[in-house]
């Protein structure tokens, strides 16, 4: 059982661009704390604690929360680093929810961050793998298979024209979000040039569908249900998460997909039987077109061809039946040690209702957002608008 | 707080220079497999439901250091959650995840290989900004020297009593099973040692060292059922310091005392010099064991010099272990305190056991001169 509820209560984001030249770290991440304060309308006085995370070897920096206390607000507070991969800016929206629920702290400042121009970024991902048997194969997300496993199912004409549309859903969206990395104005009626024009990477996977390499930095506010009734803040109470990692392979094909179990666990600890009634809108890390399209399914519990339907049919689009990343998701901008807790903060601003120009049409009772990281891990959150009763559930 | 969490059992591979033969999945399953046979539990919803880890990327040379132990701490297709920074860290974020209610049930598991990189300081000189200290040619272990250079010239000190500080040390180390340092020294050896970063000479440092520590931690119901044994995390404290060094009172114990007033508040204690059976200090250097004693309350702030001339050290229980200068890679520095002070209120810590022993304090630093400083009180 919760021991206590759990909101956040502000976000900020820095400005997303390939190349943010003209600040450094620190000064980054601060762009994102001040926004953060200024959202909740709160002072660093009132934060008793700062949670930092990114990929260290991106940057090359050990330990870099230490040179970021001078920026991040850190000085004199509690707080530590943690780190897992892609999937760091959750871990951190989950770590924060542990501890405002456990009591320890009432107010915890979260920053997720990653400065990609400063490193090489494929090299780093390439260093996940095994020294011993995997480096010389390791691309992370920069896969063909993710398409083929689509063509294989569903032909190669129909996966395609998928994958382009859920791709140019995603980029009318990004238009939408003036903080977006990349905002190409994609136009539906030339799909299938744009994805014939566009340099293959691996396979089918072309550049239009890869996810972005950003710089950027994002911070979030969780607040105990105490501090949310002092602050007369709007709150975006945490339901629930669920972590499902696997181990140090990148096989797919019959392997059980982490997005699924963790979809199961944690609809099933709260009686979702159905997660596209049950849930408003859907913040999914989509490191690329294809993953996006294909993870649906698994996320939603949707069977054969259910997910394509949803994206041929336009129903993911911001003002659609069940909106999929109406801030154009990580396709859009991906500073990676940030990106999952974006995520999760442009799930909080559907619920609170400051998401502006992106804002879904719909009300927002529940949302849902998703990581992904390391070799196919998975993390899962639900937020809700309504607090949940009793402090959430019990995990047994 | 509604809910208590308790360390129901802890392992720690021995600790040595180079352990050139196994891999860091090798370290971790000797200690996971151990903390498993003495709780008799497996991985599972109605056993160990999570895993929160502890490793460094840049210490490890690889992204997501923790991916390569996923399926060792028993995550294949469950939770594992990696803290990356000082080991005392994780043992602060493992009982946060069972307070919260989130789990009943984790397992806790550090590990790090200092041999693998050319020089451990390279490594922490990457912790230091690309514009200002990096070109200067800082780490870790010039920042400590510089804190020893102000830390010495305000309690006076003196380098005979760091030497005494090693030669005690290495004397209780030697009745540590899983200690690396074991061998007697004499104040005129430590001393004749070669000068690394004056004032700290080589026999003032903690050695390059391999290994790893693992826990379980349960909430109270669970912990009844998994130990008649249980040691109750009752406070928790940590604090961060500025980063540049020069912001900074390296004489002093800003950020120290404020984690430990954290902790202590939390722990209901007043009066820290007369309350603890047992005390395990991170002392990464010489120096550090009185300056650290100072920030946690042990003596008087500037009374570290007197402290250590009065048999402090023994009076006190501190470091029986033999600490952190009988060797621990810095990420454990603080697990392995934690460790040794759950033997000592288990009462298994043979030839070194506190009789007695109810109340202990551990304690966990990281960053250039202890900037990220970290206090957990323990009781049975």
């Amino acid at each position: 059982m919760k021991n206590r509820n759990v909101a956040i209560i502000g976000s900020g984001m820095s400005k997303f661009s390939s190349h943010r030249e003209e600040v450094n770290q620190p000064e980054m991440i601060h762009e994102a704390v001040a926004a953060a304060l200024a959202d909740a309308q709160l002072g660093l006085d009132d934060v008793d604690c700062v949670l930092h995370g990114n990929m260290e070897l991106f940057e090359m920096v050990h330990q870099p929360d230490m040179w970021h206390v001078i920026a991040d607000g850190g000085w004199g507070k509690s707080g530590f680093r943690l780190t897992t991969g892609g999937t760091t800016g959750a871990t951190l929206a989950c770590a924060a929810d542990n501890l405002v629920a456990s009591g320890l702290h009432d107010v915890v400042l979260a920053i997720g961050f990653e400065k990609l121009q400063e490193g090489h970024t494929t090299g780093g991902i390439t260093n996940m793998a095994d020294p011993l048997w995997g480096r010389s194969l390791q691309t992370g997300a920069l896969t063909g298979t993710g398409a083929q496993k689509v063509i294989d199912e569903f032909g190669v004409e129909r996966a395609r024209l998928a994958a382009m549309k859920y791709r140019t859903i995603m980029d009318e969206h990004a238009m939408r979000n003036r903080n977006a990395h990349r905002r190409l104005r994609l136009e539906r009626q030339y799909i299938k040039e744009t994805a014939e024009n566009s340099p293959p990477l691996a396979g089918e996977l072309r550049m239009i569908h890869m996810c972005s390499q950003s710089d950027g930095a994002c911070a979030a506010i969780f607040a105990s249900e105490d501090k949310v009734r002092q602050f007369g803040a709007n709150p975006a109470w945490i339901v629930d998460h669920e972590t499902v990692h696997r181990e140090e392979t990148m096989i797919f094909g019959s392997q059980v997909s982490t997005q699924r179990i963790a979809a199961e666990r944690l609809f099933g600890r709260h009686a979702i039987g159905n997660p596209r009634e049950a849930v408003d809108v859907f913040e999914m890390y989509d490191p690329s077109a294809w993953w996006g399209l294909d993870w649906l399914r698994d996320f939603l519990l949707l069977e054969g061809d259910e997910h394509l339907k949803m994206v041929e049919n336009g129903e993911i689009a911001l003002d659609g039946t069940f909106p999929v990343n109406p801030s154009g998701g990580v396709i859009a901008s991906n500073p990676i040690g940030a990106t999952a807790l974006v995520r999760v903060v442009e799930a909080a601003m559907q619920i609170r209702g400051t998401a502006g120009e992106h804002q879904v049409s719909k009300p927002v009772r529940r949302a849902l957002a998703s990581g992904f990281g390391g070799t196919l891990w998975t993390v899962l959150m639900l937020l809700s608008k309504e607090k949940p009763a009793c402090g959430g559930v019990a995990h047994e | 707080m509604a809910n208590r969490v308790a360390i129901c059992a802890v392992a720690q591979t021995p600790f040595s220079a180079n352990k050139w033969d196994v891999r860091a999945q090798g370290l971790v399953w000797e200690v996971v497999r151990e903390v498993r046979e003495q709780t008799g539990l497996g991985f599972g919803k109605d056993a160990i439901q999570a895993a929160v880890t502890v490793s460094d990327d840049v210490f490890d040379a690889r992204t997501i250091s923790d991916g390569a132990i996923t399926d060792v701490v028993g995550a294949h297709y469950g939770a594992e959650e990696k803290v990356a920074a000082d080991g005392a860290q994780g043992v602060y974020y493992a009982a946060a995840t069972v307070l919260s209610g989130h789990h009943d049930v984790v397992l806790l598991v550090g590990h790090c290989k200092e041999s693998q990189s050319a020089s451990r300081n390279m490594v922490t000189h990457l912790a230091f900004d690309p514009f200002y200290t990096r070109p200067v040619g800082l780490d870790y272990l010039c920042a400590a020297a510089l804190q020893a250079q102000a830390y010495m010239a305000r309690s006076d000190v003196t380098e005979d009593q760091l030497a005494d500080v090693v030669v005690r040390a290495r004397r209780n180390a030697a009745k540590n099973p899983v200690a690396q340092e074991t061998r007697a020294v004499t104040r005129e050896e430590v001393l004749a040692s070669p000068m690394v970063a004056d004032p700290i000479r080589e026999a003032f440092m903690y050695p390059v060292s391999d290994g790893a520590v693992a826990m379980i931690l349960a909430s109270e119901r669970r912990a009844q059922e998994i130990t008649d044994k249980p040691v109750w995390i009752t406070g928790l404290g940590n604090c961060y310091d500025s980063f540049f060094l020069g912001e900074r009172d390296l004489a002093g114990n800003f950020t120290l005392e404020r984690a430990a007033q954290r902790a202590y508040a939390m722990a209901g204690i007043s009066m820290p010099g007369k309350t603890f059976d047992v005390v395990e200090i991170a002392d990464q250097y010489a120096h550090q064991l009185p300056q650290y004693a100072e920030g946690l309350g042990l003596c008087d702030t500037n009374g570290g010099g007197p402290w250590l001339a009065a048999d402090g050290p023994d009076k006190q229980n501190v470091n029986l272990s033999g600490g952190m200068l009988a060797g621990n890679p810095l990420m454990l520095g603080g697990l392995v305190r934690v460790a040794e002070a759950v033997i000592q209120l288990r009462g298994e810590a043979g030839e070194q056991q506190v009789s007695n022993a109810r109340r202990a304090v551990a304690h966990g630093a990281t960053g250039p001169a202890g900037q990220l400083q970290t206090v957990v009180v323990l009781e049975n």
